[in-house]
């Protein structure tokens, strides 16, 4: 694991102005994506219930989810496509380790850092302006619902790769995934009908993003909290049933 | 290298013969590559983020005159001039220069830009074609918020393909400024951060406080997005909106001008690689 982020490093390093460049870009994506908030909040004291600095600590949980999933879950997934299409997962196969493990982390970009560093910047800020400081209990249901979160994100991404053993051109489906995504960056109570449902239970990005949110707030329930955790463990289950159907399924490409 | 467009009247005359032809490749390989265009517009869907936040919003009340329907209505306009003002040119500038395979358009008796202005424009037909779904809501949610001057209307095409112009112009500039510098893309990237905020794009202009809406007004990036829906929603007299046409293709001119004057430079220093 450790040679495997050394690896990825270096090779950033290689290229270090535009290292600079990225690491600039990213946060002038962070300011375009507060600019909307701030504008809002120009307006409103509060919307659905939510405070500025509350609006800002899902965005901050949404920035740590999406340099998760930029930085390490879409690198990784693109590079299995590529073993599949090529038919070199075989070698993958060979190691002595397990291989869900193995190519869920065979590649990382430490560009995303800065999304990293700047989700926590802005966790220190929103607490800040709540002047509060979370409870102990607080702090571990929010990492507990963090791990959960992640654990989401990365079955979706293994449900992703199982259909690529399938059907080659999924590449695809990770972009729309992405742009799917980009709702959680709002609290789910903003969302009504129809989808205010979807977004909890069938795609559940209230559980990655508002949640979390919630229990650094001391607003979560336990009720909640406890169900969002075994949503997890449901498809963290079926994301491991799907990628040994697929492993069985799979014939190498190569002779 | 030698300047592949000769003298200007003769290479034109040249050019425009050819233009049905390279239209037609365009939509041929637009085809070909449907299922990429597809999820390629069905992801570009941050103007319904975006009025998910405002619907909530404006539940309990209008903000700066805009009811939820408003919203609706803008955000839809939205999606659809971005969706139709589509272009991907500095991606394929950049690698060709990158790989040295612009040599091989060089070659060619027509201007590089041109054939690849004539590519992105073929794919119009398609984005309209995908957009009908998108039209039809519009038309369904909206008909109210719109405006009804004919006038306005018949701006509207104008409009949009000015602010596809300006896109592409910028995106040849980007592209072309490889030739000078390794990594021009960052340049774009700024580009379009700067153009979610200045262009209407994430935030209607009117939203923002009047200093930032006094700079948004004469920077080139609101004549890329915001100018046409303001136009369908009617948001402007007929007297401003004839005026901010005019500014609108003096933009267009300007970058014109820019990405030739830049070729012209670039050229002088390509040499091909490999062989």
């Amino acid at each position: 694991m450790r040679a495997l982020a050394r690896a990825s490093v270096a090779m950033t390093l290689q290229y270090r102005i535009e290292a600079l460049g990225e690491a600039l870009l990213s946060l002038l994506w962070l300011a375009t994506a507060l600019v909307p908030i701030w504008v809002v909040f120009g307006n409103r004291p509060a919307v659905e219930g939510w405070s500025y600095p509350e609006m800002l600590l899902v965005i901050a949980w949404f920035t740590l989810l999406k340099s998760f999933l930029e930085g390490t879950i879409n690198p990784s997934l693109l590079t299995v496509i590529a073993h599949v299409r090529q038919g070199t997962l075989d070698f993958v196969l060979l190691k002595p380790a397990d291989a869900q493990l193995l190519v869920s982390f065979s590649k990382v970009e430490p560009a995303k850092l800065v999304d990293f560093a700047s989700s926590l910047a802005l966790f220190a800020w929103a607490l800040h302006k709540l002047h509060r400081v979370p409870s102990l209990l607080e702090l571990g249901a929010a990492l507990l619902l963090l791990g959960a979160g992640l654990a989401v994100l990365y079955s979706i991404a293994i449900l992703v790769i199982s259909i690529a053993f399938v059907a080659v051109r999924v590449d695809n489906l990770i972009f729309l995934f992405g742009s799917i995504f980009d709702l959680a960056r709002w609290p789910s109570t903003i969302f009504r009908g129809a989808l205010a449902f979807v977004f909890t239970y069938v795609l559940p990005l209230a559980l990655m993003t508002t949640y979390p949110a919630l229990a650094l707030l001391g607003k979560l329930s336990v009720q909640t909290a406890l169900g969002a955790l075994a949503g997890a463990a449901g498809f963290a289950l079926a994301a491991r049933l799907a990628w040994i159907s697929s492993l069985r399924k799979y014939t190498s490409a190569s002779s | 290298m030698r300047d592949p467009r000769g003298d200007t009247t003769g290479a034109l005359r040249h050019a425009l013969r050819a233009l049905p032809a390279l239209l037609h490749t365009g939509f041929a390989s637009v085809l070909a590559y449907r299922a990429e265009i597809l999820i390629w517009m069905f992801a570009t869907n941050m103007p319904l983020v975006m009025l998910a936040l405002w619907s909530a919003v404006a539940r309990s009340g209008p903000v700066a005159g805009y009811t939820p329907d408003a919203f609706t209505a803008y955000y839809l306009a939205t999606l659809l001039v971005r969706l139709l003002t589509g272009c991907w040119v500095v991606y394929e500038l950049t690698m060709e220069i990158r790989q040295g395979t612009l040599a091989m358009r060089l070659l060619r008796p027509i201007h590089p830009l041109l054939a690849h202005a004539a590519e992105n424009a073929a794919a119009t037909p398609v984005r309209l074609l995908v957009c009908t779904p998108l039209i039809a809501v519009f038309v369904y949610t909206s008909h109210r918020a719109v405006t009804h001057d004919w006038l306005l209307w018949l701006l509207v095409p104008v409009a949009i393909a000015g602010a596809w112009l300006i896109i592409f112009g910028v995106m040849a500039i980007v592209g072309t400024l490889a030739l000078f510098v390794e990594s021009a893309m960052g340049l774009f990237q700024l580009w379009l951060g700067l153009s979610g905020v200045l262009s209407g794009y994430l935030v209607p202009l009117d939203l923002f406080p009047a200093r930032v809406r006094d700079l948004a007004n004469v920077l080139p990036f609101r004549f890329t997005l915001s100018y046409p829906v303001e136009l369908m929603l009617g948001r402007l007299d007929r007297a401003h909106a004839l005026q901010l046409l005019g500014a609108q293709w003096a933009y267009v001119a300007l970058f014109f001008a820019g990405t030739m004057l830049l070729w012209r430079k670039g050229m002088q220093r390509f040499g091909a690689f490999g062989g």
